[in-house]
């Protein structure tokens, strides 16, 4: 079996080394690529533009301070987001309460308590099922529960408690599973560092697996809470408003209330004439308040990273 | 994942008759941990059997053989993480002081306190030097802060010779540490909450050789103030570090084609290294296998 080697010669080598060979797929796929980027590009930038328009122009000429410190009205010319935006913080904020410890401490419990049994293995399955049920559904959970149901009496029925409670079930699967991969993903030698010198399952959990999941549990509450503010369906079945009512101020759990999607939808079906401006308004308004919640996260999200 | 972790820290008092195999003995160093037939499940699968040995006060015991022969697995029965690994079971028995381990009503917390462990890979915690020390105490209620816990620090730090070098940057992070330092101070963490066994688990594989005998030497020092069960890849550090070593080999099984690790010899490592009395001892010992 004997293969003729050439000899080796410093012009053998350079000749290999400097011949050039282009690689034609490579690039091909690095273009497709590009490509595929500035689709989802165009998207967005199709999105700001559409509503840029008479958005903007709304929101100058009568004034930002204006259009988001009025109430609903039915003359577009003094009509405001103030309510929405009031029902979606405080959405936030009642998501944030109640979903991100639930789903935190789940996501525990099955990753760190939990022996791997068929009950563990079918609770996984449909928890990750939960998280592809369509909005609606659980707006009628919502309904049954805390509108019409045991429940109304605690949260007076219509109400941002109900609209709130109804997306923290709505995001606690995919808090859930977010939370339960970024426990995983903590490197299995720093719990057996932390067992190994007589720390108890709770210690280790609490002082080595939380500090190093929690960016990672933030990353899916963000994600969460972002799905959660821009979803109307469900309220519409909670029964945001969808036309101009009194109340809907800050810290007024049980009363009527509506949100900004719920807005949105309602004033894109008003005659287009006055309203599309308005509308246009509110979706710049929409996008700035997620942008904002999305950063406070992303801030405290950093904040533990550098901890770490 | 849930070892049986009972609520109680209870000390349990269980007077054994053990029988010593017939091992040389020195009534000066009395034995810590006896085993007999003791054996380790993966599921179904029996990863290592009969292991019968004695580990003696204030020695170095060294477990060597080939890779897959179950010292590892043996070793983590000593402080109970293999309670960690869901399938994994244990036969026989395990004694610590005449107390079975396994004991229905043994705490493993408080095991692993008593019992320290160093694991192959240093794996110090993203924390602080001085956090990473101060860890186990904290824990183990031994000290708060404050000047007693600095005296536990700083003393477990040089037992572990390592004091002099991060002494000004206790509270910088541990990663910034080399290989080697982040290994001394893993013994260092071990060593705080004043355990009477340290577990290594070839703590010096990932070492360059300089990093490595600085571990010898320290393991060499602290020996008489700990017990230490040490697995090594490497027959000359457990031929120059250990009292007394055990030999472990795989064993292909006659009905199936599993290996399973069983201890061949254990005695003192100067008849291990020089007049073994297994012919596979002698084949593995001069290289000539594994």
């Amino acid at each position: 079996m004997a293969i003729s080697t050439p000899e080796i010669t410093a012009d053998v080598v350079r000749a290999k080394l400097l011949g050039e060979k282009a690689d034609i797929s490579g690039a091909a796929f690095k273009y497709l690529l590009v490509a595929c980027l500035l689709v989802v590009l165009a998207a967005l930038v199709a999105l700001i533009t559409s509503v840029s328009g008479e958005g903007l122009e709304v929101l100058s000429t009568r004034g930002i301070a204006d259009f988001i410190q009025r109430p609903y009205s039915i003359r577009p010319q003094i009509a405001g987001v103030y309510q929405g935006i009031v029902g979606t913080v405080t959405c936030a904020i009642i998501v944030s309460i109640f979903a991100f410890p639930l789903g935190l401490a789940s996501a525990i419990y099955l990753e760190e308590y939990a022996t791997d049994n068929w009950f563990t293995r079918v609770v996984d399955i449909v928890i990750r099922n939960l998280a592809g049920v369509p909005a609606v559904v659980y707006g009628l959970l919502g309904y049954a529960l805390f509108v019409s149901g045991p429940l109304s009496n605690l949260t007076g029925g219509s109400s941002v408690l109900s609209a709130g409670l109804t997306l923290s079930i709505l995001v606690l699967p995919i808090v859930v599973i977010t939370s339960a991969e970024a426990i995983r993903a903590v490197p299995s030698n720093l719990r057996e560092g932390g067992f190994g010198v007589g720390a108890t399952r709770w210690e280790v959990t609490r002082t080595l697996i939380l500090p190093n999941a929690l960016p990672g549990v933030l990353t899916g509450t963000i994600l969460g809470l972002a799905r959660a503010l821009g979803e109307a369906a469900p309220l519409i079945l909670i029964g945001a408003s969808t036309s101009g009512f009194s109340g809907g101020e800050p810290g007024d759990l049980t009363g009527k209330f509506t949100a900004l999607p719920n807005l949105i939808s309602s004033w894109s079906k008003l005659p287009p004439k006055n309203w599309t401006g308005n509308t246009q308004a509110a979706i710049l308004v929409t996008l700035a308040l997620v942008l904002g919640i999305n950063a406070v996260g992303i801030v405290l999200r950093n904040r533990f990273e550098k901890k770490k | 994942m849930t070892p049986s972790e009972p609520t109680t820290a209870q000390k349990v008092h269980v007077n054994v008759e053990v029988d010593i195999p017939e091992l040389p003995t020195n009534p000066a160093k009395p034995v810590v941990f006896q085993t007999e037939d003791l054996a380790v499940f993966y599921g179904d699968f029996r990863a290592v059997r009969d292991v019968n040995l004695a580990v003696h006060r204030s020695e170095i015991t060294a477990f060597i053989g080939p890779s897959g022969c179950g010292k590892s697995t043996v070793l983590r029965c000593f402080n109970r993480m293999n309670d960690l690994i869901e399938i994994a079971r244990v036969q026989g028995r395990l004694t610590f002081h005449g107390i079975d381990l396994y004991d229905k009503e043994v705490n493993p917390v408080e095991v692993r306190r008593r019992i320290g462990m160093v694991f192959q890979k240093p794996n110090p915690f993203p924390k602080s030097i001085y956090e990473n020390v101060a860890y186990a105490p904290r824990l183990a209620g031994l000290a708060k802060k404050g000047a007693e816990m600095d005296e536990i620090v700083e003393t477990s730090l040089r037992k572990a010779a390592l004091w002099d070098e991060v002494k000004d940057r206790l509270k910088k992070s541990a990663f910034g540490l080399s290989g080697g330092q982040q290994q001394r101070l893993c013994i260092a963490r071990a060593l705080a909450v004043n355990p009477e066994v340290v577990l290594m688990d070839e703590p010096c594989s990932a070492l360059d050789p300089i990093a490595t005998g600085r571990i010898e030497d320290l393991m060499e020092e602290i020996k008489q103030q700990y017990t230490i069960i040490i697995v090594t890849h490497n027959m000359q550090q457990a031929a120059r570090v250990s009292d007394r070593c055990a030999f472990f080999t795989t064993e292909v099984s006659e009905t199936s084609d599993t290996r399973t690790g069983v201890l061949v010899e254990y005695d003192f490592t100067e008849k291990m290294f020089s007049n073994p009395s297994d012919e596979r001892t002698e084949n593995y010992v001069t290289g000539r296998f594994g």
